[in-house]
């Protein structure tokens, strides 16, 4: 036995270790509870950073895998295990959590326990969903990670908390529903084949899904993807995220953002891509014109928002449809450029919602036309606003370049997608990116300072050592992918590689040879 | 000596890193002027030192590529997926643009010195400054594409940083009510026009990748030269190309953003925004010229395109009154030349202009800039006059630039634009039209640049008893004599044969362009006597405006006055510049965003999509509602349901 066996489950739980010393620590002792979240989410971070190390990119197999039985008779297990994709998404996790703890220090004061409690027990699912490989231990952590970010934005949100807790739940909650119809009949099937049992064992049912009829594939496909485009979201069902967003408070935007939102990207590549290779094949004009719209429609809404949140919600409307194309282009590109466009997204906005935090806590509002002028009374706070806008833009040499880059290069060449279109469409978004980052950035930070606006008679502080430190952490990694993202991309290169492998095969009509690898893993 | 090629890059960088992070501590103007002019001289020493190298090697051996790391790539090691490598390559070309880049740049640097002077942001100017320098060596400099991209864009981002330096300064941008608009809204529109070019760049990049397997130079232009003329392929990349050019280099459609980029400071007009970032496109096309040489159509395109944007930007240049607008609208026009050069397959002759141009129009804006000084910060050259008085070393470098513009002999300018003149009229590409058309540009030229000159320099004093004009400290006028000293030589560099010279850059560049040269077929030319003819008509037409705007300006000012009030609607439509803003608002901009708030946000989001679900929501309660009053509570009420209940089930089992 060594750690290696346990690392990854110890990544997992290690949020439970710090929800259960909070629970012994008196409420009114502040200082303590925000160390102890602070500490154990960096804990986690370490954890994650070790898994990153010992990962070996050269492996194209799940690694750290562990298997527990759980249910015998259903043969469902506690099975966990990552590849390059889960792997960055983790260390993604991990590492947003400690910042929008840090970033947000002083924000939240009513039942602060309570809360850091929910942001660790949030932290603990996400990075259970990345890392299961049981399709039913795979829908708890999802579910199990729904409940606290329920109460994270209906308890410690803004005026509208609740209808936008609500709608976020429901929504989520109806496609989820779906998704564990197809587990369920999935597993089902399994048991219908010669020797066959029920299992939600992901790697066996890469195995039985090569037998799908195409026409249980597409609806199973459709209940997955309705699942996991909501949680994207993929235009149209993306009007929960503005909402969502604005009332969240910072520290949930950060993590909704950062984390959440990859999920459904996450799932497409992990579960509809290989496990209905025939259904994704025929559905990819679907998908690949809703991400087009998505693309451009999140742009031209963010462009007219007159809440900084919500454009920078509708912005991740847009950022994401890159990522919904990378993913059905099928190519080798578009993939790697999709994941690192998670992680490069992830960054990002997670930066700017912690920005557009830092101004509320000082302010109280958040409509562009309350503020102008910030950068002279803010300069520092205005470079790294600066900073993280062109990343969003996609300027090169930052990180948002690579990831945009990379998909328009895997859509413009992909014989899957066969038109031209689908990549020129998609960089129109690329110009009115600049239109609305630079448009919102001039309002905000440049200009004369508003007279009789909240602020205007106080003397706005910067920000201050603690702040610096969360943006600047970021802003390394922001420059770091995009000047060498060799040491990201390396690492989900098999992610990408083998699921192309599969699709292409598939559209030559020979069996799918994922699933003979997944086989050979088989516990 | 060539493996040094990096730090010319990277030195400039250093400048940025350390006045970026440091330069808000750093108490001492003359310190942060010294480190900030200091990275781009030594750059420049390096550059100097590789170009003598470079001199003593074989013309085909003068290609150097120095590989630094992976930047982009798929890292799946699969052979067709894209892999690009931050190299720099130094070759002819490269190498000129390097030393036009740092050493125009060394010397605008200096210049600032003086000029920012107790500027509250003097260490970010320099900052901004050296990062600019880096991302435009990045551009000359890169082996590939997306390296060239990278400081395409780079330098874009440093545009938009300086023209917005003195950020919430009103200024009129086109487009915007007077006096509604700041130099960040021209800055912003400068960036915004730009990425609609970047837009066609990107395009280009993906179909060069996809057709050529590659983003290497190397790779691509070897490809290219095993196609064929009129290649489907090679038409769409350079037509996408040349839309990223027109928004870089400021060519019709897309030049609206460069008069109002001169809300910058007046030494990044000169530098950014004349002699090196604006003819960034010409460089890419020039670099290209192989791709451009497999597609006559797009060459075509190129040469009307240039030459219409060369004559449109002389005749607005004619009417407008802000100093530093006509220098801008005379880029505009000039680099419409080196369009016309270009498309007529005279890659050359377009890069000497580029040279040349780049040291008189850096001067004649340093010499604005000293002018802005003098007048404490007055443009308007109707409230200027005799000035020559008060700055004689600015006067005269300003007038040996406004001669070399002009294209008098043997001033830099005469050179370089009848050389353009002449290709545009003897290469199969070119016409008589479009030499005509560039003939009366450099009519025009001259006329608006003695205007600019005699209204400012000449005649008397229209300024108020409080300006006091003085002449500009040393660290400005140093530049400015050694600019004028290269305005008058720098045309020697390429002395054509029909003047005994022996076209020295064109040789030099020739190893570049071979590939092109050769797939055109193009056959070095002999003397024609036609050409002495075409050389002094162009010289007359333009001795003729300079003697037109010496003639209306000092002694019949009537003149101006009735053509004014004779051609008032030609007049207002210079004076508006064609109204291109005003079309492009009415047209695009304000549709676009009605469209995006009225239909899609608060039309489809809104009440489609919200509508729907809340619709659907509030069906689930009131259907709710209505079954909750089965829920009375009352026990009663439950008994004679569940009486019924059995009363029903029995009959029921009865009946059937």
């Amino acid at each position: 036995m060594n750690f290696d066996d346990y690392a990854l489950s110890a990544t997992i739980f290690a949020p439970l270790l710090g929800v259960l010393i909070l629970l012994f620590t008196p409420q009114g002792n502040a200082r303590a509870i925000k160390i102890i979240g602070f500490v154990f989410s960096v804990f986690v971070f370490v954890l994650s950073l070790y898994l990153f190390f010992r990962f070996d990119s050269e492996n194209p197999s799940f690694q750290f895998q562990q298997y527990t039985v759980w249910i015998s008779g259903l043969n469902i297990g506690y099975y966990v295990g990552i590849d390059g994709m889960a792997l960055l998404l983790i260390v993604l996790t991990a590492f947003l959590t400690p910042l929008a703890l840090l970033g947000t220090w002083n924000s939240v004061e009513h039942r602060l326990k309570e809360y850091t409690m929910m942001v660790l027990l949030l932290e603990l699912g996400m990075v259970g969903v990345f890392a299961a490989l049981d399709l039913f231990l795979f829908y708890v952590f999802w579910e199990a990670m729904l409940i606290p970010m329920y109460f994270i934005i209906g308890i410690w949100g803004g005026q509208d908390r609740v209808y936008a807790a609500v709608k976020f739940f429901l929504y989520t909650l109806f496609g989820s529903l779906l998704m564990l119809i197809a587990i369920l009949g999935l597993g089902f099937f399994a048991s219908t084949l010669q020797d066959g049992k029920f299992t939600t064992n992901l790697t066996t049912l890469y195995a039985v899904a090569q037998h799908l009829p195409l026409n249980l594939q597409l609806w199973m496909f459709s209940a997955f993807a309705l699942s996991f485009a909501i949680k994207v979201p993929l235009f149209p069902l993306h009007t929960w995220l503005p909402d969502a967003h604005v009332q969240a408070p910072t520290a949930g935007s950060v993590i909704l953002a950062g984390v959440l939102l990859k999920m459904g990207t996450y799932g497409f590549l992990r579960f509809c891509l290989p496990l209905f290779p025939e259904a994704s094949l025929r559905l990819i004009p679907v998908l690949s014109v809703l991400a087009v719209i998505g693309i451009i429609y999140g742009a031209l809404v963010a462009m007219v928002q007159t809440d900084i949140k919500k454009l920078v919600a509708y912005s991740s409307v847009s950022h994401l449809g890159f990522v919904v194309l990378g993913i059905f282009s099928m190519t080798e590109e578009g993939i790697q450029g999709a994941i690192i466009q998670m992680v490069n997204h992830g960054l990002s906005t997670g930066a700017l919602f912690l920005l557009v935090g830092m101004i509320y806590d000082r302010t109280h509002t958040r409509a562009i036309s309350d503020f102008g002028g910030v950068a002279k009374l803010m300069p520092v706070y205005a470079v790294f606003f600066l900073i993280i806008s062109l990343s969003s833009i996609g300027l090169p040499g930052l990180n948002g370049f690579v990831g945009e880059f990379l998909v328009l290069v895997g859509a413009f060449k992909s014989a899957f997608l066969g038109s031209y279109a689908y990549a020129a469409f998609a960089g129109v978004g690329v110009i009115l990116s600049a239109v609305y980052m630079l448009w919102m950035y001039q309002r905000v930070m440049l200009g004369p300072v508003r007279e009789g606006s909240l602020y205007g008679g106080h003397k706005l502080s910067d920000i201050s050592a603690r702040e610096i430190t969360a943006l600047g952490v970021i802003v390394v990694f922001v420059v770091w992918i995009g000047v060498y993202p060799g040491t990201f991309l390396k690492k989900s290169a098999w992610t990408a590689k083998t699921v192309v492998t599969l699709m292409e095969n598939v559209q030559r009509g020979f069996q799918p040879r994922y699933a003979e690898r997944a086989l050979h893993e088989d516990k | 000596m060539t493996s040094f090629a990096p730090y010319i890059v990277f030195l400039p960088f250093i400048g940025f890193l350390v006045l970026g992070l440091f330069g808000s501590r750093i108490k001492s103007e003359k310190l942060i002027g010294i480190i900030g002019s200091g990275v781009v001289g030594v750059s420049f020493a390096i550059a100097m030192a590789i170009f003598v190298q470079m001199v003593g090697e074989e013309p085909h051996a003068r290609k150097h590529v120095v590989e630094l790391f992976t930047w982009i790539s798929a890292f799946t090691g699969t052979a067709s997926s894209i892999h690009v490598v931050v190299a720099y390559q130094v070759d002819q070309l490269s190498i000129l643009m390097t030393l036009i880049v740092t050493g125009v740049g060394f010397l605008i640097h200096v210049y600032s010195i003086g000029y920012m002077h107790g500027d509250a942001g003097f260490w970010r100017f320099f900052a901004y400054l050296n990062l600019f320098i880096f991302a435009m060596l990045n551009l000359v400099l890169a082996d590939n594409f997306l390296l060239m991209f990278l400081g395409w864009e780079g330098v874009g981002l440093c545009s938009y940083l300086l023209i917005g330096f003195w950020y919430d300064r009103k200024f009129d941008v086109g487009g915007y009510a007077a006096g509604t608009a700041t130099t960040n809204d021209a800055a912003r529109k400068a960036f915004i026009v730009n990425r609609i070019g970047d837009f066609g760049f990107i395009l280009a990049m993906l179909l060069i990748f996809h057709t050529f397997g590659s983003l290497r130079f190397d790779s691509v232009f070897n490809g290219a030269e095993l196609m064929s003329i009129g290649n489907q392929a090679a038409f769409w990349i350079t037509l996408l190309l040349f839309v990223g050019a027109t928004g870089k280099s400021a060519q019709i459609p897309l030049f609206v953003w460069l008069p109002d980029a001169m809300a910058g400071p007046t030494p990044v007009s000169a530098l950014i925004h004349a002699a090196t970032m604006v003819t960034a496109g010409v460089y890419m096309v020039a670099r290209c010229s192989i791709l451009f040489a497999l597609a006559p159509t797009t060459l075509q395109v190129v040469a009307i395109i240039g030459a219409l944007t060369a004559i449109v930007a002389a005749s607005i240049g004619l009417v407008q009154n802000d100093i530093k607008k006509i220098l801008a609208y005379s880029t505009v026009s000039q680099l419409g030349y080196m369009f016309l050069a270009l498309g007529v397959a005279a890659f050359s002759a377009g890069i000497f202009h580029l040279t040349t141009h780049a040291f008189f129009k850096a001067l004649l804006f340093l010499g604005s800039g000293a002018v802005i000084h003098a007048m404490h910060d007055e443009q308007d050259i109707q409230k200027m006059g005799g000035l020559k008085k008060y700055l004689p070393t600015t006067y005269k470098t300003f007038l040996i630039g406004a001669i070399a513009i002009a294209g008098i002999f043997p001033f830099a300018g005469f050179f370089s634009k009848d050389e353009i003149l002449w290709k545009a009229f003897s290469s199969e590409h070119g016409s008589v039209v479009m030499w005509a058309i560039g003939v009366i540009g450099a009519g025009l030229t001259a006329f608006y640049m003695f205007r600019l000159v005699i209204l400012t320099f000449e005649g008397t004093f229209r300024f108020g008893e409080e300006v006091h004009p003085h002449e500009a400290p040393k660290t400005m006028t140093v530049p400015l004599i050694i600019l004028a000293f290269l305005s008058l030589v720098g045309g020697f560099i390429g002395v054509p044969k029909s003047f005994f010279g022996n076209n020295m850059i064109e040789h030099w560049l020739a190893p570049v362009f071979e590939p092109a040269s050769t797939k055109l077929l193009l056959i070095e030319e002999g003397v024609h006597a036609t050409e002495y003819v075409l050389m002094a008509l162009s010289l007359g037409i333009a001795a003729a405006g300079i003697y037109g705007a010496w003639k209306v300006y000092t002694k019949r000012p009537d003149i101006a006055e009735s053509l004014r009030n004779k051609y008032t609607k030609v007049y207002s439509l210079l004076l508006n510049k064609y109204f291109v803003d005003e079309v492009y608002d009415k047209t695009v901009v304000g549709p676009t965003v009605k469209l995006s708030e009225k239909l899609l946000w608060k039309g489809f989001d809104v009440a489609v999509i919200d509508g729907a679900l809340n619709g659907m929501a509030s069906l689930v309660s009131v259907t709710a509602l209505w079954f909750r009053k089965i829920q009375t509570g009352i026990a009663q009420t439950y008994a004679v349901v569940f009486v019924g209940g059995i009363v029903f089930v029995l009959a029921w089992l009865i009946l059937k």
